[in-house]
């Protein structure tokens, strides 16, 4: 799609109206911001003082130190650093410039924003809902543990890209009334929603798995019926051992939302695309590689910090 | 009036025939104590009447109701047998108190202020008042295994099967739970106690019941049973349990 668009604008910015914009594209998204995760390396520490602190800061800045020096010494270090690190180009992407060709890569980012937290949500449910099925044990369900168990197999199997080809352009071919007047990210959600469904229906069943037989007993010994235990009994333990494994899952569904780019969206990595054909610098990329981690690591945190504080409720003070 | 009947009850796991015709009459207020080896059927013969296992033939009648064969609801049967397991299967997520109104609220459809009400005042009569927000995770074996009985006795049970709720648990912590036991059998409760705590069977059992095999071998008082066996595998029994000390 990026062929499509305007290259009116192929001039570059002079240095006069960028160097304004230099100090903010450093802080923005200067490289050595995604690396700074690294130096927390001493909060990775347990129960280091204030000397293993001292040496983790120093080693890993020699760490650092060296493989700067090692980019920099390159003999194609000039080449690179202004393909793919050059700051004026890394703002101008940033921003985007729709008279010259381009869209904003900080911009295009919320469409993926927007489309994984829709992916996310639906694949939830749809997961869940395969899952159960696939876990349930009566005759007359039957016929749907097949149909759960070739869903999961199809969607497993066939590359995502492919699915989402098949999605983006096949639906608006049948020129069904409402199913194919959709936009691309649409097509994008439901393609994703289709193939995550699969992966994370599997993460919930061994999710269930991992509750002891036991506590099922336990449950419905009470009384209590096969749906109510297993809404307040074991789906509560099983969603608590799958928060890492899903959230892996979920980092990978905001990578692969620039997927959707393939059908002409203009998500963050289209458009650093587009950026990187009009103007012949790639520093766009970087830009969207850069965001991408803004989404991701936060997530990360968040997760480690929720495991972190469901263990020590648990466990501190506990009577061995 | 009999509060459990059983009759010519068969249990089979694939080939293994675990309960093999099976007869027993519990009367209202009775305390009947199951003894014998591991793998003698207490445990299952326990599971049946709360039917957490099928039976392959025979009948369970629960206060005068059949409850095996075709058209049963399970679930409203178990709300009124109480069972508590050997390894507690507390809920690790739930604190206690919530363990304890889980069913109450969820199957009986008791509105919350009510069931609390139940729970703290059921946990503060076994001495667990102070352990309501706590999580099970939290508590010893006994305090664990209490509040197992708690969470089961919320349901206002008519009968309460215990499956070896002692057995998982270090000495120390034994007496605490045996008590609670005691005061349940001194308010009348019908029990059916899978044991391998032969001097407390001896204490509060009505009825002693030798299981070996699938098979109740012998059935008597426990002044007879102890002292004065009839059956030569039931006096086997006995003699091993003496010689390893437990009795």
């Amino acid at each position: 799609m990026s062929g499509n668009q305007p290259a009116g604008g192929t001039n570059r910015d002079g240095p006069e109206d960028g160097s304004a914009m230099l100090s903010a594209g450093l802080s923005a998204g200067s490289p050595a911001a995604g690396f700074g995760a690294v130096g927390r390396g001493p909060r990775l520490l347990s129960g280091g003082g204030r000397r293993a602190g001292v040496v983790s800061t120093l080693s890993t800045l020699v760490v650092l130190g060296a493989l700067v020096a090692i980019f920099l010494a390159a003999p194609g270090s000039q080449q690179v650093r202004h393909t793919f690190f050059d700051p004026q180009d890394m703002w101008q992407s940033f921003i985007g410039n729709p008279k010259k060709g381009y869209y904003s890569v900080g911009e295009a980012i919320w469409l993926n924003i927007r489309m994984f937290l829709a992916a996310e949500v639906l694949i939830l449910i749809l997961a869940l809902v395969i899952a159960l099925i696939r876990q349930s044990t009566g005759p007359v369900l039957f016929p749907l543990r097949v149909l759960a168990m070739i869903y999961v197999d199809f969607f497993r199997g066939v590359p995502l890209l492919l699915v989402v080809y098949a999605i983006g352009f096949g639906l608006p071919a049948l020129r069904l009334s409402f199913i194919s007047n959709q936009s691309y990210a649409v097509y994008g959600v439901l393609a994703l929603t289709l193939s995550y469904s699969a992966y994370v229906s599997e993460v919930y069943r061994a999710g269930l798995n991992s509750v002891h037989r036991s506590q099922v007993a336990a449950a419905r010994s009470l009384g209590l019926t096969h749906g109510t235990a297993m809404r307040y009994v074991i789906l509560p333990q099983a969603l608590r051992n799958i928060v890492p494994p899903l959230l892996n899952d979920f980092i990978s569904l905001q990578k692969d939302t620039a997927l959707v780019g393939v059908l002409g969206a203009i998500e963050a990595n289209q458009a650093a695309q587009i950026y990187g054909s009009t103007v012949f610098n790639y520093s766009s990329l970087t830009v969207a590689a850069i965001l991408f981690l803004v989404l991701t690591i936060p997530l990360a945190r968040f997760t480690d910090r929720l495991i972190d504080r469901d263990r020590n409720r648990r466990l501190a003070g506990a009577v061995t | 009036m009999t509060a459990i009947a059983l009759e010519d009850v068969y249990k089979s796991f694939g080939p293994n025939l675990v309960l093999s015709g099976i007869s027993l009459d519990v009367a209202a207020h009775e305390v009947i104590c199951l003894i014998g080896a591991s793998g003698s059927g207490k445990s299952t013969l326990l599971r049946c009447i709360n039917l957490l296992e099928p039976i392959d033939s025979g009948r369970i009648s629960l206060l005068g109701h059949q409850v095996t064969g075709t058209g049963i609801d399970a679930n409203r049967v178990r709300r009124q047998v109480g069972i508590v397991f050997q390894s507690y299967n507390l809920f690790p997520h739930m604190t206690v108190l919530r363990n304890v109104t889980l069913a109450p609220m969820k199957a009986l459809g008791m509105p919350r202020a009510q069931a609390d009400e139940l729970a703290s005042e059921l946990l503060a009569r076994f001495g667990l008042a102070d352990k309501q927000a706590e999580y099970p995770d939290r508590l010893s074996g006994g305090q664990q295994q209490r509040v197992a009985i708690v969470r089961a006795l919320a349901m206002q049970p008519q009968v309460m099967l215990l499956d070896e709720v002692t057995s998982a648990l270090d000495p120390e912590l034994v007496a605490e739970v045996l008590d609670v036991i005691r005061e349940l059998a001194d308010g009348g409760m019908t029990m059916l106690i899978a044991t391998h705590e032969m001097g407390f069977a001896r204490d509060i059992a009505s009825r002693v019941c030798f299981l070996e095999e699938g098979v109740i071998i012998e059935e008597a008082p426990p002044s007879e049973l102890f002292t004065d066996p009839k059956d030569e595998r039931t006096r086997r029994f006995l003699r091993r349990i003496v010689d390893a000390g437990r009795m």
